[in-house]
């Protein structure tokens, strides 16, 4: 039967994903008082997107490990030793970036073939095998660098965090390609909403009435302009946010749409009845932990590229923000449950806070322990609405 | 004192939406085992948690009258130092303890938090002997079978001066001696002076051991039998037939639906099937098992607990089970090798698991998704899902198999035993297999959902697919096969058609022992 949903039953049936953009909402708000406007002035958000992009990208493979019931502690440690790898051939070598950034994909692919193998063939919980993989990698990565840090990079590598599209079009004291991405982001978003919600029509679903959808888009229309406007009006677009745009949207379809994503969460919702399914839990667990691998090494490529370095010590805990940021955005503890724009919307509100207190001077201290409690509040929220969803049976 | 152990009185209980009890009123007399019947969703576990203190008092309507006062629990630990116990289906034992020590899991025998392990061991096997268990007390609670770790549950609820007992589906994972036992131990209780709930499907069980039988429908109390009184004297399925026709509203001429056989050629033919214990070497669990069903042919596979009947099933469905096996597999009379569960699925073959929960549902997951889980690549485009496909597929299930939710967005933790059963076969189903094996169908589902899955067994082999029925129900297996194999200890001891076949042939071929 096709009809119409309200906005508080839209609101209502999903306080678990809703609740996280509202909380985001408000962390942004709260931060931008407390900074006196600073967090989203131009040169802020920029910095902001630069700073974090690469704990975003370890986040959409945590989220994905941990939907399969998994957790992979070993990140921090691939992301420095992608890095030195991709140092040791552009530097050392004096080899060309391009050929720095194959060698430390490949870096990463063999780190999850290598972890893969243990989880998903051999039968070792993930838990122990990443544990060991965070020891073993973080060991290697010293030995690839001698132990000292190699810098710097050629401005073509650096440019994969550091640099910006822009001037293409000119202007008038801000960037007009950059508003075009930002008008262009806005047309496909309302493109896919439509088409999904026409498919939905087709098929007789309930879709929300049509002035909701309009304001619905409106108001991310508004949100992204204003984002892009800010960033014209610093320093363009930034490549990397580029990049982790075409990630988001990979995996965000790859997750809901895609067979693979699919049993992603059969696997982690009851893994025998996965497997009676005929799911091949094998193959799954394994590419799962390959392209964790690959994922952390893209990550480690932005982040020597950013700290135009590898050092040794690079990617210390990246490990545990990732974890937090597919928690915070509501992944279960026990597997089945969390999406990747979740994920990203964690490590956001990570973000945010990190960087609100940051400008606000707060010492290094005082910012652990405030991450620290809004982790444990975030899942004591999840665990409080799944029990108020049980008392309503 | 009042001769009434418990009285609740106009007990209501609103959900938000729906109210899941209504005004029910329960009354069980001191020393008296009580049986509840009721479909599944009939409100039999919210009333039973609104005994219990689960749904502490003021979150519902009415009153509870126990041991002759008014008591309001706020949690379980409340009800239980009243004297009131509850034994749920699945038992709530940790594996790795000993016996004695799940006994006193929570209460336990020591001064000072330091634990007296002679009187926990002495007090232990005390309370065996009372519930007829003989095992040593340190034995770990997971190496004992089903029907013993019952006992285990008992003896706990004794060692708490238990003075109302609830026992909900106590027999359901039981064969039939374990069961007999188990209500001879009831029985025993009774005498004892300890009054007993006991809420089960099984109605001959209720005829033979309740004094009275309180049937619940939809929420609400449809009657208080004495099965005592004069007109219980009748033929006694004249009882189950008052409580069958309370339980689901309407008069059940016959249990099992109708149906014309028109057999076709073979499908599915198994020679000298072998298949040996994953873990423990030299333990061969099915033995040289052969067997074949037809097109349009309902084959039962009867056989008690532990002759191998799921064993033998998950081995045949891409070797889910055991370890070097040997046979082989004919499918239209070509060998196939089935390596697999994705081969299995691609020859055309589905298993129903007897354990639906752990086996075949992803219960935080939706209707949906459960139902396209084994065939995602049908709704599929190059690994790319149509999700708009796959909940009109989803919406055909839910009409044709009837499955009651709100929509099939609904979780399948949600729903009732019978609709979960109808959306794992559902799930099955959209595989489009030849062969479905159906492990245990009915099991823990109520009579009326019984009917229809019956109901839809009968038309999936009208419509021309090969059905093995696996059951340790014999009514069953006779109402619904047209040929039945017997299965003991992992061999098939023989094989009778519908006509043949009667439950004293088929339990003399269950109960057959190697020569």
């Amino acid at each position: 039967m096709a009809g119409t949903s309200n906005l508080w039953e839209l609101m209502t049936r999903n306080l678990r994903q809703s609740g996280i953009y509202i909380a985001f909402v408000l962390i942004v708000a709260l931060f931008t008082v407390l900074t006196g406007g600073t967090l989203l002035s131009p040169g802020n958000l920029t910095n902001l997107v630069l700073q974090y992009s690469y704990i975003l990208i370890l986040a959409i493979g945590m989220v994905m490990i941990i939907v399969a019931g998994h957790i992979d502690l070993s990140v921090g440690s691939v992301v420095a030793l992608t890095g030195a790898v991709a140092a040791v051939v552009v530097i050392r070598e004096g080899m060309p970036w391009y050929v720095g950034i194959i060698a430390a994909l490949i870096t990463g692919a063999l780190v999850g073939v290598w972890q893969g193998f243990w989880v998903a063939v051999v039968g070792i919980p993930a838990f122990i095998v990443t544990l060991a993989g965070m020891l073993i990698f973080r060991g290697l990565t010293m030995q690839t660098l001698d132990n000292v840090s190699l810098s710097p990079f050629p401005v073509a590598y650096q440019d994969i965090a550091g640099g910006f599209l822009n001037g293409l079009l000119g202007g008038p004291g801000y960037d007009v390609f950059t508003l075009l991405i930002g008008a262009l982001a806005v047309v496909g978003f309302a493109v896919q909403q439509w088409r999904a919600r026409m498919g939905k029509l087709t098929y007789r679903q309930p879709v929300e009435s049509l002035w909701l959808f309009a304001v619905k888009i409106l108001v991310v229309a508004v949100i992204i302009m204003a984002f892009a406007w800010q960033l014209a009006n610093a320093r363009g677009m930034p490549l990397v946010l580029i990049l982790l745009a075409a990630l988001v949207l990979l995996y965000g379809f790859i997750t809901q749409h895609t067979v693979f994503g699919r049993h992603i969460y059969a696997m982690g919702g009851n893994l025998q009845a996965a497997k009676l399914s005929g799911v091949k839990t094998t193959r799954v667990n394994f590419l799962l932990f390959v392209n964790m691998g690959v994922l952390a090494a893209i990550a480690g490529i932005v982040y020597s590229a950013r700290s135009n370095s590898a050092q040794p010590g690079a990617g210390f805990m990246f490990e545990l923000d990732a974890i937090a940021a597919a928690f915070i955005g509501g992944a279960a503890v026990t597997g089945g449950v969390g999406k990747v724009q979740g994920a990203i919307i964690g490590g956001l509100i990570m973000a945010v806070m990190s960087n609100g207190m940051q400008i606000m001077g707060i010492d290094q201290s005082t910012q652990n322990v405030v991450r620290g409690v809004v982790l444990v509040l975030a899942v004591a929220f999840d665990v409080w609405s799944k029990k108020r969803a049980a008392a309503e049976r | 004192m009042s001769d009434q152990i418990l009285e609740m009185r106009s007990i209501t209980k609103r959900f938000p939406g729906v109210t899941a009890l209504k005004d029910v009123t329960l009354s069980v007399r001191r020393g008296e085992i009580h049986a509840i019947c009721g479909e599944n969703g009939a409100g039999k576990s919210t009333l039973m948690k609104v005994l219990s203190g689960v749904y502490p008092g003021g979150t519902f309507e009415g009153e509870i009258h126990f041991d002759g006062r008014e008591v309001t629990f706020s949690s379980i630990n409340d009800s239980e130092s009243e004297g009131i116990v509850i034994i749920h289906q699945e038992l709530a034992l940790i594996p790795h303890l000993s016996i004695a020590e799940n006994i006193f899991l929570g209460n336990e025998r020591a001064a000072g938090g330091v634990i007296n392990w002679h009187e926990t061991n002495a007090r232990a096997a005390e309370l065996m002997e009372k519930v007829g268990l003989h095992e040593n007390p340190v034995t770990p609670v997971g190496a004992i079978g089903v029907g013993k770790q019952q006992l285990v549950e008992i003896a706990k609820a004794l060692s708490k001066n238990v003075k109302l007992l609830i026992l909900d589906e106590p027999t359901a994972a039981l064969n039939d001696d374990d069961s007999e036992h188990l209500l001879g131990l009831i029985r025993g209780l009774r005498e004892e002076g300890v009054t007993c709930i006991i809420i089960s499907h099984k109605l001959g069980e209720i005829a033979s051991i309740a004094d009275s039988t309180t049937v619940i429908r939809d929420g609400e109390t449809i009657e208080t039998i004495d099965m005592h009184a004069p007109e219980a004297a009748e033929p006694s399925n004249g009882l189950t037939r008052r409580i069958i026709r309370g339980m689901v509203g309407r008069d059940m001429e016959n249990m099992y639906p109708d149906r014309d056989v028109e057999i076709g050629e073979e499908i599915l033919r198994i020679e000298d099937w072998e298949v040996w214990h994953p873990t423990q070497p030299g333990r061969k669990i099915v033995d040289g098992a052969s067997l074949s069903v037809r097109a349009g042919e309902v084959v039962g596979i009867a056989g008690l607990m532990g002759a191998g009947r799921t064993e033998l099933a998950m081995s045949v469905f891409g070797r889910s089970y055991g370890r070097d096996i040997s046979g082989s597999i004919h499918m239209h009379g070509k060998p196939v090798k089935i390596t697999s569960v994705s081969d299995a699925i691609d020859h055309g073959l589905a298993y129903v698991s007897e354990d639906r929960k752990r086996y075949g549902l992803n219960l935080i997951e939706d209707i949906r998704r459960n139902i396209s889980a084994a065939s995602l690549s049908s709704v599929a485009r190059n690994g790319w899902v149509n999700s708009n496909e796959e909940i009109a597929v989803a919406e055909r299930y839910r009409g044709s198999m009837n499955i009651k939710a709100p929509s099939v967005m609904t979780t399948t933790g949600q729903l009732s035993g019978g609709n979960q059963q109808k959306v794992v076969l559902s799930k099955w189903l959209f595989t489009e297999p030849e062969v479905l094996i159906l492990d245990e169908p009915t099991r823990g589902i109520d009579v009326g959902a019984k009917y229809e899955i019956y109901s839809i067994i009968n038309k999936l082999a009208a419509s021309g697919k090969a059905i093995i029925v696996i059951s340790s129900e014999l009514p069953e297996v006779l109402g619904v096969c047209d040929r039945i194999y017997a299965l003991s200890a992992g061999r098939i001891t023989g094989e009778l058609s519908a006509a043949e076949a009667d439950q004293e042939r088929l339990m003399e071929l269950m109960t057959m022992e190697k020569d």
